[in-house]
């Protein structure tokens, strides 16, 4: 479904700010793979999920979605089968708009925009339907400016938005990480939900080791633009927070010599 | 006083229909154009150039729009595809329409390649073909009575113009706020409201920039060519400072109606447009001021609709603070008194 094949990312190369932000990844996600996705800050994670979603281009290597090479489509065209929940909750919704209208433009991702009125009856049914799904009564405010809503609240929108066509590839850079503990379970219970409901192919960066390994069926641990560790399906089911702890010491230690075959989990 | 305000709200409402381009720029795409001080220009340019070329008004005023479609994606061009900032972009393209606006009066002419201005004094425009309509129907004769009932005996020459715009310019309001509803219309909002969302979502921002341009600049040119006709030339610097105006108008409509949806926002917009006529107007009527003295004004008129609205704000909030800290007084004192 997704495939990253030696992705090589190097910001501002030739000066003294020169920095390796991908080296050599590669990556394998089968339709249906929930992939969670570990590392300490700079590892490249978000890197990582802009080259998939295009808002960069690797310096090399390909990506393909879904059997395409889709590595030199630009990022609008790009995200017809990318769906994209941001860690700002400020950035997946438009503020000025209504809740409606924000699922309207969510509604015509895979469709060409033309000039038939984006919120008509059956849209609105459609949409209250799904809101519904959400249990915050934001289908009883479908005509609220979103800039109205609460973090929570939003980042729960533009998940419900990012999910709304079953796109190819759903990408979850930290979406809960501006969220208060309460709000933020909340989110990881919607993710879980809509992710399960379609069988969404996923990948879900995350600080929160629990989240990490409460979600998902596969995980990834990056560190200093590498994967240095991928787990299986079959081994992330009794993954613990100790095995990963574990597995990081063991890994940050045995760099040093570069054993990285000794790695796997 | 009554004929010179009833020629504001005449020109106005044509004006009206240049702030709703301003409006669609400023406000919905975040865009601040500068482009409209030579499309105004090119509008009203090009239609008063094929009128006197013999062509029919309404192709003329057609062909007008399509002038000022070009111009407002030739500005989005320089935007997005060349990566120019964009009031640079608006500048550029403002002063390039000069130089174009002079060579298009100048296909009037075979003596010259330029010419800073077209009359239209002896040819027919789309008013003065609506009046042949109109005036056969006696509403003139009709209002004027009572007006004169009422004792007003400086008459408007004909009422034709005013109910003729009313509807020009309420069809296009109707259809811009539903054109702004539509799926392209909510994506160009979107592109002003947060750019990366609608990028997310599978939206080509660089295409609805240019395309929410060049949509304004053809209601800005619309709007110049229908001016040239009201007041029966075109001239290259008819432009100088409309954009000024244009915001002006969509910011004393907003002060006054507010902006709770698109439907009331686009209604501020004209009814802006024809206060700052009347405002202009009443101005002018001041004995020491000139003519010369409109930009001016009209720069005073934009700063005071930009403050006040945050003045009455403030002075609302702090009497709103004071009578409850005085109702917290008497409340505390009571209790007071009670317990003594
Ligand atoms: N546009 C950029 N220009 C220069 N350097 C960049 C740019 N984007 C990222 N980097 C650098 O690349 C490295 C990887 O950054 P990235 O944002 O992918 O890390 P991350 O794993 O998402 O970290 P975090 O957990 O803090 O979000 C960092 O060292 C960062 O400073
Ligand atoms: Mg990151």
């Amino acid at each position: 479904m997704l495939k990253l094949d030696g992705i090589n990312k190097i910001f501002n190369e030739a000066t003294p700010d020169e920095k390796i932000a991908l080296d050599q990844i590669n990556l394998d996600l089968k339709a249906g793979d929930f992939v969670t996705v570990i590392g300490s800050n700079g590892a490249g994670k978000s890197t990582m999920m802009n080259m998939i979603s295009g808002a960069l281009t690797p310096d090399f290597g390909t990506v393909e979605i879904d059997g395409k090479n889709v590595t030199k489509y630009a990022e609008y065209k790009r995200s017809q089968f990318i769906g994209r929940v941001f860690q700002d909750p400020m950035a997946g919704t438009a503020p000025a708009m209504t809740i409606e209208e924000n699922l309207a433009i969510a509604y015509s991702r895979n469709k060409s925009r033309g000039l038939r009125i984006g919120v008509d009856k059956k849209r609105r049914e459609l949409f209250r339907e799904s809101l519904e799904s959400l249990h915050l009564n934001l289908e009883n405010r479908l005509t609220a400016k979103v800039g109205l809503l609460s973090g929570g609240e939003r980042q729960a929108l533009s998940l419900l938005m990012a999910t709304f066509t079953k796109p190819s590839i759903l990408l979850l850079d930290e979406h809960t990480a501006a969220l208060d503990p309460s709000r933020a379970e909340l989110i990881t219970k919607l993710t879980k939900q809509l992710v399960d409901k379609d069988n969404l192919t996923t990948l879900m960066v995350t600080h929160n080791m629990q989240q990490a390994l409460d979600l998902g069926n596969r995980l990834i641990m990056m560190d200093k633009g590498q994967i240095i560790l991928e787990v299986e399906p079959e081994a992330k089911k009794d993954l613990t927070i100790a095995d990963l702890m574990d597995a990081f010491q063991r890994i940050r230690g045995e760099k040093l010599v570069s054993d990285r075959t000794l790695l796997s989990v | 006083m009554f004929t010179a305000i009833f020629g504001s709200v005449e020109q106005g409402i044509i004006y009206a229909i240049m702030a709703l381009g301003v409006y669609l720029t400023f406000r919905v795409l975040d865009f601040p154009d500068l482009t409209v001080d030579g499309s105004f220009v090119t509008g009203a340019a090009t239609a008063a150039t094929l009128i006197v070329l013999g062509y029919h008004p309404a192709l003329a005023t057609a062909a007008a729009i399509v002038a000022g479609f070009l111009a407002g994606c030739m500005t989005g061009i320089l935007h997005t595809k060349a990566k120019i900032n964009p009031l640079l972009s608006g500048i550029l393209m403002m002063i390039a329409l000069y130089s174009i606006n002079l060579r298009i009066m100048g296909t009037t002419t075979e003596t010259a390649i330029g010419r800073p201005n077209v009359p239209l004094s002896n040819v027919d425009s789309l008013f003065t073909i609506f009046f042949g309509w109109w005036g056969n129907l006696g509403i003139d004769t009709a209002f004027n009575n009572v007006l004169a009932s009422i004792g007003i005996d400086n008459m408007p020459k004909t009422w034709g113009t005013l109910f003729i715009m009313i509807i020009v310019t309420f069809s296009i309001k109707i259809i811009f706020d539903r054109f702004l509803k539509t799926e392209v219309g909510l994506a160009i909002r979107a592109t002003g409201d947060n750019d990366k969302m609608i990028r997310s979502f599978s939206a080509n921002t660089d295409t609805l920039i240019i395309l929410g341009l060049g949509i304004s600049n053809a209601l800005v040119a619309l709007s110049g060519a229908l001016i040239a006709q009201y007041t029966k030339f075109a001239d290259v610097s008819m432009g100088i400072g409309m954009i000024v105006i244009g915001l002006a108008s969509v910011i004393i409509g907003e002060a006054i109606l507010g902006t709770k949806t698109i439907v009331r926002t686009t209604l501020a917009v004209i009814v802006g447009a024809i206060i700052y006529r009347i405002v202009i107007a009443i101005a002018l009527r001041v004995d020491f001021l000139d003519t010369g003295d409109m930009k001016l004004i009209t720069a005073l008129i934009v700063v005071v609709a930009l403050i006040l609205p945050k003045f009455l704000e403030k002075h609302k909030e702090r009497t709103r603070k004071a009578k409850r800290r005085a109702e917290h007084k008497v409340a505390s004192g009571q209790e007071a008194k009670h317990l003594a």
